[in-house]
């Protein structure tokens, strides 16, 4: 087995384990449609968050700001739309093209200018803290528009996750099934016919079972949804295209990367611009969901990202880590909050497990490099 | 550790008088008898027997890979008791080194080519790191200046102990590893290529205080290139050639043509299919090219290079290590952290290459002199690292990995590269066949003009004729190539043209037909 499906397995048996202890101990509630449909939307906004760092880490970087990026979306978005009247659709389009400004104007600091990632983004996370306060002048500015509220409150009709679900299947099917002719013509190795069958048995019934137990309760929530498409878009980005490719060279060895011909500068430029925009959607859809927007809002959420990306395998030296695998971390550290709350545990000791957490995921990498497996 | 007290030297030369260091012909310090060490597929040294006399000092001479190196590394512990066969012997006594530590005790050090100081501690703390003098557990500053000092004065040095390392110039650093060694008490200090990164002056400053050692008493073993230093500093001279011992022989009574025959020696194998080739239109030309160093602004590592390279025709440029062979093309190439001045004119056009880039864009390619540091991304497949720098040719939007499969097979088997399939990690091949993956990256390029930087270095002799021929099928399809190499064998066996670069210039241009290796031996080491 190659060490990334090793570690792909650890982290869902470490899920599949952490869930089967919280079921016990809230006697099934914690699997219950109300609270996987509650825990998935506490999740999506770190979880998008996370999509967009894995990126910024695999170049070998970090942001630091995305927290405070959130809060100032957020109510920027409140703001233009509670005092000035603006309507959903200039306010959003608004929003994001700030997030992408100042997201291409940290990475202009760091690839032009010279100054580390981590101290650009850490002045970031300030100055954009301090500019929302100045904003929102320091309280919080309600109620949003109502088709603004829908995206963080709303959930897709139930049919209309069935033909997602459905959607999803064929073109993972249609995906996997190209790739495996593809592969015999050019004579590479394939997996035998009945693992690939039923590995994508298993896909199928992963969905499928994830939108049953959704429309059980009001359907897919559309937060998951926003964060499962920037989840696909990230994915196709980094897997298919030129810049992911990039991305990978240069975290790999920024020197090769150089000396390919590779123009470093401007893909990192462009991944901290995504980073921004990734950022400023997270801010859209928390805003939505608190239905105002709060001085308050993303703070310390830049180091639950780094956390659900981390966790989810990618590496701080840069060159590794999947985007997929900070949904899996964020969904991982999401079902200990909402588990341990759900037990009525006091908050610290949420801190306390997932920072051990953190470690424990680090130290399985550290020690599988070391075997060299 | 013993400690420095005032008369060192006095006290030093009086204990080897009493040995009778002076008395003796035959009074040798060290003794290496019969060392074999072996990596895997290379035999880096073989039986090599080497003997150095008390208080001289004796140079050590070979080509690249002679197996200098190595035996250093024996020698100062880097390479543990064990790892290797044979004896060190030193004052007749044979020793087990389990790290340099334990050779540090014995009283040999080693200054290696690459400095090995802390650049933000200063000279006194660097000195004595690791062995700083303390009282009640603290460091004691007043006697850590004390010892500096009196070290810095034996060796004429006017550095102030306080300064930092970073704001000395190379060659002060240099001689601050030179104290640092003599604060451990060295009785045999290894000098390797000590003024690969000095100036001139500097070089000067550094023989003084090799002389001044002598005659303390301190044996010294001088590794260098460059042939005037060793006549000039040495007593008595050993040559490597490929492993192996060849000679030891006083230095007066050693030729310079001598010397250079026993460095190169045998006569050229059939490692080299030549070809005919017949030169065309002019492809490169590079007028008054300078280039600065990265780190040291004033010194030039390139100075007012002009030269023309055709299509059809391969051109050699050889020179010692430190000669700014690499930092030449690098900086064509656009990839060289220092400055640079001059013009580059690709097919007559000028070209402003400010990256790699501009460089890949205007049809240049260049394998560098070292592939796992700027060739490859190791962790990535082989077909990933062949297409990395041309990801236009695999579709607009998104990648295809059909059409990149396609083209990896395509370089796989045009460079007879030998791997399990395209998807295996790179790290996984061996050193030739890296090589190959580095040449297929750029030969996707459709390259112009083709840079091979030691484009041989590291790899078996098999892959090394493979990689002549690849060399040689370009050069017929029109492909401009230029190869780097201080390997003399193969400069005379590849190249048509061959210039000679020499402390930044290029001293001289050879046709295949008329150089030899004493030849390029000769300008390579400065002669005129």
């Amino acid at each position: 087995m190659r060490k990334a499906d090793i570690r792909s397995f650890a982290m869902i048996g470490g899920l599949i384990l952490i869930w089967i202890i919280f079921t016990i101990l809230t006697d099934g509630t914690f699997l219950s449609a109300r609270n996987i449909s509650n825990l998935i939307v506490q999740m999506a906004v770190v979880a998008i968050l996370g999509t967009g760092m894995v990126l910024v880490i695999v170049t070998g970087n970090i942001d630091l700001s995305v927290g405070s990026l959130v809060g100032l979306a957020g109510g920027v978005a409140a703001a233009l739309m509670v005092w000035e009247d603006w309507g959903t659709i200039p306010t959003i389009l608004f929003v994001l093209a700030l997030g992408t400004v100042l997201g291409m104007l940290q990475g202009f600091a760091t690839v032009y200018m010279g100054i580390p990632a981590f101290i650009v983004t850490l002045g970031g996370m300030m100055a954009f803290r301090g500019m929302l306060l100045g904003i929102t002048k320091g309280i919080s500015i309600a109620p949003m528009n109502n088709d603004y509220k829908m995206l963080g409150t709303e959930y897709l009709p139930p049919l209309a996750g069935y033909v997602l679900a459905a959607i999803a299947i064929a073109v993972i099917s249609y995906i996997l099934i190209s790739r495996r002719i593809s592969r015999i013509r050019h004579q590479l190795p394939t997996e035998p016919v009945a693992r690939l069958v039923l590995k994508l048995v298993i896909i199928a019934g992963l969905i499928l079972a994830f939108i049953i137990v959704v429309n059980f309760y009001k359907g897919l929530p559309i937060p998951v949804l926003i964060m499962l498409t920037i989840m696909t878009i990230l994915s196709i980005v980094a897997g298919n295209t030129k810049l992911g490719r990039y991305i990978y060279a240069i975290g790999g060895n920024l020197q090769a990367a150089k000396y390919s011909g590779v123009n470093v500068r401007r893909v990192v430029l462009s991944v901290f611009t995504i980073n921004g925009l990734v950022a400023a959607i997270a801010g859209i859809v928390l805003s939505a969901r608190l239905n105002a927007g709060s001085p308050a809002a993303g703070m310390m959420m830049e180091l639950d990202a780094i956390a659900a990306a981390v966790i989810g395998g990618t590496s701080l030296a840069g060159g590794v880590g999947k985007v997929y695998g900070a949904i899996l971390g964020a969904l991982i550290m999401a079902s200990l909050d909402n588990g341990m709350s759900m037990m009525n545990l006091d908050a610290f000791w949420q801190y306390i497990v997932k920072g051990l957490i953190l470690v424990l995921a680090v130290w399985f990498d550290v020690s599988m490099k070391k075997k060299g497996g | 550790m013993p400690v420095l007290r005032f008369g060192f030297w006095e006290n030093r030369r009086a204990a080897l008088d009493k040995e009778g260091w002076a008395m003796n012909e035959n009074d040798y310090i060290l003794e290496l008898k019969d060392i074999t060490k072996e990596f895997p597929g290379v035999r880096a040294l073989d039986r090599v027997n080497l003997r150095v006399r008390r208080g001289e000092v004796h140079g050590l001479c070979g080509e690249n890979g002679a197996g200098k190196s190595t035996i250093i590394k024996i020698l100062s512990g880097v390479y543990p008791h064990g790892t290797f066969e044979g004896e060190i012997v030193i004052d007749g006594v044979p020793q087990v080194f389990g790290g340099t530590t334990d050779a540090e005790r014995a009283g040999v050090v080693c200054i290696h080519q690459e400095l090995a100081l802390v650049n933000e501690l200063t000279v006194q703390e660097n000195i004595f790191l690791g062995n700083e003098p303390t009282r009640m557990g603290l460091i004691d500053w007043n006697e850590l200046y004390r010892k500096t000092k009196e070290l810095l004065d034996q060796l004429d040095l006017k550095i102030d102990p306080t300064d930092k390392v970073k704001d000395l110039g190379v060659g002060q650093q240099q001689l601050v590893e030179i104290a640092k060694a003599l604060s451990k008490n060295a009785k045999i200090l290894i000098l390797d290529e000590p003024t690969s990164a000095l100036t001139e002056h500097e070089v000067e400053i550094l023989l003084g205080i090799v002389r001044k050692l002598r005659q303390n008493g301190v044996t010294c073993i001088y590794i260098s290139h460059k042939l005037n230093e060793i006549y000039e500093i040495c007593d008595t001279v050993s040559v490597l050639r490929d492993g192996q011992y060849i000679g030891t022989k006083p230095i007066q009574e050693l030729k310079r043509d001598e010397l250079i025959y026993m460095m190169v020696g045998r006569k050229l194998e059939m490692l080299f299919p030549r070809e005919p080739h017949e030169r065309k239109e002019l492809s490169l030309e590079v007028r008054n090219f300078t280039v600065y160093d990265a780190l040291n602004p004033n010194r030039k590592r390139v100075d007012g290079v002009s030269l023309k390279a055709y299509k059809g025709e391969i051109l050699g440029i050889s020179g010692l290590i430190g000669s700014g062979r690499t930092e030449l093309v690098t900086a064509i190439f656009g990839a060289y952290p220092g400055r640079k001045e001059g013009e580059v004119y690709i097919d007559g056009v000028k070209a402003d290459i400010r990256s790699p880039v501009d460089a890949v864009r205007m049809g240049l390619a260049l394998v560098s002199e070292d592939r796992k540091k700027f060739g490859l991304v190791l962790d990535m497949s082989v077909a990933n690292n062949i297409t990395l720098s041309s990801l236009d040719k695999l579709a607009k939007l998104l990648l295809r990995s059909d059409v990149e499969i396609i083209y990896a097979e395509k370089y796989i088997s045009q460079l007879r590269i030998k791997t399990a399939s395209t998807e295996v990690p790179v790290k996984n091949l061996s050193g030739g066949n890296q090589q190959k993956v580095v040449i297929g990256k750029w030969l996707m390029t459709d390259p112009k003009i083709l840079i091979l930087d030691e484009p041989t270095r590291g790899i078996d002799v098999g892959a090394k004729t493979e990689i002549y021929k690849i060399m040689n099928e370009l050069v017929s399809a029109g492909v401009t190539v230029i190869m780097v190499s201080s390997e003399l064998e193969e400069i005379l066996g590849i190249s048509d043209r061959i210039l000679v670069m020499s402390e930044g210039r290029i001293v001289a241009e050879l046709d295949y037909r008329e150089a030899t290796q004493e030849k390029i031996m000769h300008f390579a080491t400065g002669g005129h």
